[in-house]
């Protein structure tokens, strides 16, 4: 038995390829998932090793407000000079040193721009001398308050050098400093992971990056010879008391990474999530390939159970076939997913400025994962066309047996039991009654209603591909192709459904986007009454922000009726973390922001006074007069009197504290800037005053109020840009399915085809054939897959109502796109097939058995 | 030894010294060997032989589905050897009919579907009173708009047989037309055959292993061992038996 199976296998080795292809594609998605983030996983461990290389303890004051690591970079609470005494004089330290380090020091390169890092931080320091880590490679080290010193790499994005006159902005607007010098790392590098570096004198780092004199934000320390750094560290906090973190180096190194690494694993579980996808069609094409090949091979299987082989036989036979292809598949799929995982990790070290790879490495998960996910699906994807084998009877073998065409009662039964599960799932995950589970109900909801469609899809497929094959009805090639299409509604219905999975998601997910884009333009353009907005985009974790005393000024500009700054940060509010924000004219809620009081007086704000959205105030449970404690990133606890509530909207913030606070936030510059013109007022004769006022902070730009919006949904567009490429594998999946199908439909009708070239088809009718056929497959999955996508978009907008997603934009262009592309899809996919029917051999094609 | 038969001048389809050699070296086989033959116009002519000895092969280079080695094979004035695919596909479209033994019709058309098939690949239309002449004959008016599945394989075949009729080809070609048929449908068939070239003139070369089939030809060709042996002019299956067994003793060499 093994060896017939063998055999077989590798007589049919042409046809298994494609499925197998499907695998390796799925595999690969996965093991290069795991090789990705488990090499820059170590390449930070390694980055941050470095960076505590020199540090035995580290002491720090607590952070006011903990962060989460998707939630920015938290700010430590300042170290004053004194405790640096208090250090220095606890046995065993040997050195040390005030270290000013804050995120926020942002250059002006030569072209006038902010050099962004894309992610990592522009650390603003004070200059502590060189060290084993750093040396400075040019230049001298800064002694004046307008000098600085850069590491290398910025020196490069920026495009200066040694001598120029640059600015800098910080927590105060641009200043100018002259560049004294250049800094490098041991080993050659030119960053730290990336992170930009601007080093001034302590004082001044301490005046523009902390805001105070004489503080730090941390303290390094060096242990004298023979004292531990355990010891050390707790000799030390035992001299200090509560208030501040002590750890060694180690610890320092450690926890940074562990913080990086929480936010790699979520990226892992993203890509993991498109390679199921992946998968998912991959098993289509599978359990299609199977199959076919199970039908092809009725004859031979009913001679084998004629010649004494048990039905058990025959399920092992297919299954062992299954796990050969399944083996040898997640074999290549490891080897490409190592490739692609090492391609990745190289390109994400270049974009992040030069992050120094640590060796590549094969985790055990991506083995695990490779191998589990490629046997796994592959054995499940052919055990129904096993059982289906195992039931052939060996009469079969002495008949001449055309597949017969089973009912569909049962498919259809199944089908709509597990479509109504999927739709039960999605509608209790969507009205939000799932508590904890709702994203795996809703996933699993789609799952299942992918899984219903699909059964269902046999039903559907006779009377849609007939109809969609009507419009190639006119040739008698075209006819040939449609009826073929229609012929065996299973092996259409499969294939379709594998391009349905693809289509469908890109779909539901351009769906809710075009949505939310559609129902924030709406809201913004009915709600927000500025003429000018100011703001930049975002391209690392620190939002682009500018001088406060812009504001003022763009206030006297004739023609300016109102001018709101709005600042915001991360606070604790009565002990919660809340975003919290600062309009810098108040009245500018119901004024430009249409906001609307439910309590209180919204329109004026006292310095001890804070206002609260209806929902915020539902939650927390406040209401006008409560006292409520804000914890800032900087400064002390200070309590509020709540004096207004307003009417909860998509663009009010929870919390709006008095202008004042403003100066406690880790970003004292406000991010966005309105600008509300007097009836009357020329907006392109102010808006080149504003341009003018914001010379000193390149990092904005003035916009009128259309292309504010445009820019704020731009964002969504990048989401859906990405989403659509990593969906894009689940459809050349179901490409390779498509191909696979006709491929195996040639074969089954090598004679029929001899027969239609022996009767006078010609080779382009042939191909034209073959052709028409592809297009009506693909073009059906993708209608399905809009249908359905659009379903499940439908579905969740109108979940989401509430959220402020009140409009449902369908997005009939890139519908209308997706057929186009599903009809080039069949075109493409015929290409080998029908080259291949085109070639058969007529005398041969009518002497095969 | 080649014996040359049909002396008409008026041939619908001709072979001139055809050979036939598959493989080469050690596993080279002489299919055919230096075999001449014409088939008369308006005539309905069997080739007969035992297994292997070239029947088929002979009758698929005549209608040019293999080409031949040596030699040249005609349709009517057409030169069939060394033309190229296109050629070919026309001649089969215009020139010639085919009725196999088994697989003659496509499953997801209807049996009118099916007969016109060759005429809307050419795209051209039917001559309606021949086509009703045509479906009178073989009588399947009633079931012109079954699919092949829902008919009988008798039935199939006399759908095949229209097919091949209905386009008025220089020349039908059946291959053991009967073969997969029992006497009575295989009779049917025959009888079908013969008054389509009494009535209609129609040319039809049919290969057959079957005496009682070959009876109803005009003339009987025998092939053994690539080679044309023997002739008989109006058969019946009792002289075509006879003929048979004299070639079956010396037939063994061949294979």
């Amino acid at each position: 038995m093994f060896r017939a199976t063998w055999k077989s296998l590798l007589a049919r080795k042409v046809r298994l390829i494609l499925s197998g292809l499907a695998v390796v594609l799925g595999v690969m998605f996965v093991s290069g998932a795991f090789v990705l983030t488990d090499t820059l996983g170590r390449s930070f461990d390694q980055v941050f090793a470095d960076a505590y290389e020199g540090v035995d303890v580290n002491v720090s004051a607590k952070p006011k407000v903990a962060l989460g690591e998707m939630e920015g970079e938290p700010v430590s609470a300042p170290v004053p000079a004194a405790t640096l005494e208090r250090v220095r004089a606890v046995g065993g330290v040997a050195e040390a040193t005030g270290v000013v380090a804050a995120d926020g020091a942002r250059l002006i390169g030569g072209n006038g721009k902010v050099v962004t890092s894309f992610g990592p931080p522009q650390l603003g320091e004070n200059w502590v001398g060189e060290s084993d880590l750093v040396t400075l490679r040019e230049g001298r080290e800064p002694r004046a308050d307008d000098e600085i010193v850069v590491n290398a790499a910025l020196a490069q994005a920026a495009g200066v050098k040694v001598g120029d006159r640059v600015g800098v902005l910080t927590r105060e607007p641009k200043k100018e400093f002259t560049l004294v010098g250049i800094f490098g790392y041991s080993g050659g590098r030119d960053s730290i992971g990336g992170a930009n570096e601007v080093a001034f004198t302590t004082p001044v780092a301490q005046r523009l990056m902390l805001g105070e004199p004489d503080v730090f934000t941390n303290i390094s320390v060096k242990a004298a010879d023979g004292v531990g750094d355990e010891r050390l560290r707790d000799d030390i906090a035992a001299a200090l008391g509560d208030g501040y973190e002590v750890k060694t180096g180690q610890q320092m190194s450690a926890d940074a990474a562990a913080g990086l690494k929480e936010g790699l694993s979520f990226f892992n579980k993203v890509l993991l999530g498109f390679a199921a996808v992946a998968l998912l069609v991959g098993t289509f094409l599978i359990l299609n390939t199977f199959s076919i090949i199970v039908a092809q091979r009725t004859r031979e299987l009913a001679l084998m159970r004629a010649i004494g082989a048990s039905g058990r036989q025959i399920i092992g036979s297919v299954v062992l076939e299954a796990v050969a292809v399944g083996l040898i598949a997640s074999v290549l799929g490891l080897a490409a997913g190592i490739g692609v995982g090492a391609l990745l990790a190289y390109l994400f070290g270049k974009l992040a400025g030069g992050l120094s790879l640590a060796g590549l490495g094969v985790p055990a998960a991506a083995v695990i994962g490779a191998f589990g996910v490629g046997l796994v699906i592959t054995v499940i994807a052919a055990l129904l066309p096993a059982l289906r084998a195992s039931r052939i009877p060996p009469i079969a073998a002495m008949q001449d047996v055309a597949t017969p065409d089973r009912p569909l009662t049962k498919v259809t039964v199944g089908g709509t039991i597990v479509t109504a599960i999927g739709a039960g799932l999605l509608f209790l995950g969507l009205s939000g009654n799932a508590d904890d589970n709702t994203l795996s109900t809703i996933l699993g909801g789609v799952l299942f209603a992918f899984i219903g469609v699909a059964l269902l899809t046999p039903l559907i497929s006779r009377p849609v591909v007939s109809l969609l094959g009507a419009v190639f009805a006119w040739s008698v090639p075209g006819k040939l192709g449609r009826l073929n299409s229609g012929r065996n509604p299973r092996r259409t219905a499969i294939t379709a459904a594998a391009l349905m999975v693809g289509i469908a998601l890109v779909t539901g997910v351009t769906v809710i986007l075009d949505s939310a884009k559609g129902s924030i333009s709406a809201l913004a353009e009915d709600r927000i009454k500025a003429e000018l907005v100011i703001s930049g985009a975002q391209s690392g974790p620190r939002p682009p922000s500018f001088d406060p005393a812009v504001l003022e000024k763009a206030a006297a500009i004739p023609g300016v009726q109102l001018v709101d700054g709005e600042y915001g940060d991360m606070a604790e509010v009565n002990g919660q973390r809340t975003w919290v924000a600062v309009s810098s004219n108040v009245a500018a809620l119901e004024r430009i922001f249409s906001a609307k009081a439910t309590a209180g007086d919204i329109s004026r704000l006292g310095p001890d006074q804070m206002l609260f959205s209806s929902d915020a105030a539902k939650s927390r449970d406040v209401s006008v007069g409560s006292r409520v404690t804000v914890q800032l990133s900087r400064g002390e606890a200070r309590t509020y009197t709540v004096s207004g509530i307003y009417e909860s909207s998509e663009l009010t913030n929870p919390v709006v504290l008095p202008p004042q606070a403003a100066r406690d936030f880790a970003i004292p510059q406000p991010i966005q800037g309105f600008l509300q013109l007097a009836p009357g007022a020329n907006v392109d004769d102010v808006r080149p005053q504003v341009e003018t006022l914001l010379a000193d902070s390149p990092e904005v730009s003035v916009a009128d109020r259309a292309a504010f919006i445009k820019q704020q949904t731009s964002q969504l567009d990048g989401l859906l840009q990405m989403i659509q490429i990593l969906l894009a594998l689940a459809i050349v999946i179901a490409v390779l399915g498509i191909i696979n199908t006709l491929a195996l439909s040639v074969l089954e009708r090598t004679r029929e085809l001899g027969l239609l070239r022996a009767i006078g088809l010609r080779r382009a009718q042939t191909m034209r054939m073959i052709t028409v056929e592809a297009v009506v497959i693909s073009v059906f999955g993708a209608l399905l897959g809009v249908a359905v996508g659009t379903g499940l978009g439908a579905a969740v907008v109108e979940a989401l109502k509430d959220e402020g997603i009140t409009d449902l934009v369908l997005p009939w262009g890139q519908m209308g796109l997706f057929l186009g592309l599903a009809a080039i899809i069949g075109v493409v996919a015929a290409v080998l097939p029908a080259i291949r029917a085109a070639r058969i051999n007529v005398l041969g094609a009518i002497a095969h058995d | 030894m080649t014996a040359t038969v049909g002396r008409e001048a008026q041939a619908a389809a001709r072979a001139n010294d055809v050979w036939k050699v598959y493989g080469s070296g050690e596993a080279q086989v002489m299919a055919l060997r230096g075999v001449s033959a014409e088939f008369e116009r308006g005539r309905f002519t069997a080739i007969m032989g035992p297994s292997g000895s070239g029947k088929s092969t002979l009758m698929h280079c005549l209608a040019g589905l293999d080409a031949v080695t040596r030699g040249t094979v005609m349709i009517g004035d057409t030169t069939v050897t060394g033309l190229g695919d296109a050629g070919l596909t026309r001649l089969r479209r215009d020139k010639v009919g085919f009725i196999f033994q088994q697989f003659n019709l496509l499953p997801t058309l209807t049996a009118q579907e099916n007969i016109l098939l060759p005429m809307s690949i050419a795209g051209r239309k039917p001559d309606p009173a021949w086509y009703d002449t045509v479906i009178d004959t073989v009588g399947l008016r009633d079931r012109l708009g079954h699919r092949p599945a829902q008919l009988s394989g008798g039935q199939q075949q006399r759908v095949a047989c229209a097919r091949a009729l209905v386009a008025r080809p220089e020349v039908i070609f059946a291959d053991e037309p009967t073969g997969n048929l029992d006497s009575r449908s295989g009779a049917e068939v025959l009888n079908f055959l013969r008054d389509s070239v009494r009535e209609h003139g129609q040319t039809i070369v049919m290969v057959t292993h079957d005496p009682t089939a070959a009876a109803y030809a005009d003339r009987v060709v025998f092939l053994a061992d690539g080679q044309i042996v023997s002739e008989l002019i109006e058969p019946t299956a009792d002289t075509v038996l006879d003929t048979m067994k004299k070639l079956d003793t010396p037939a063994e060499v061949a294979r």
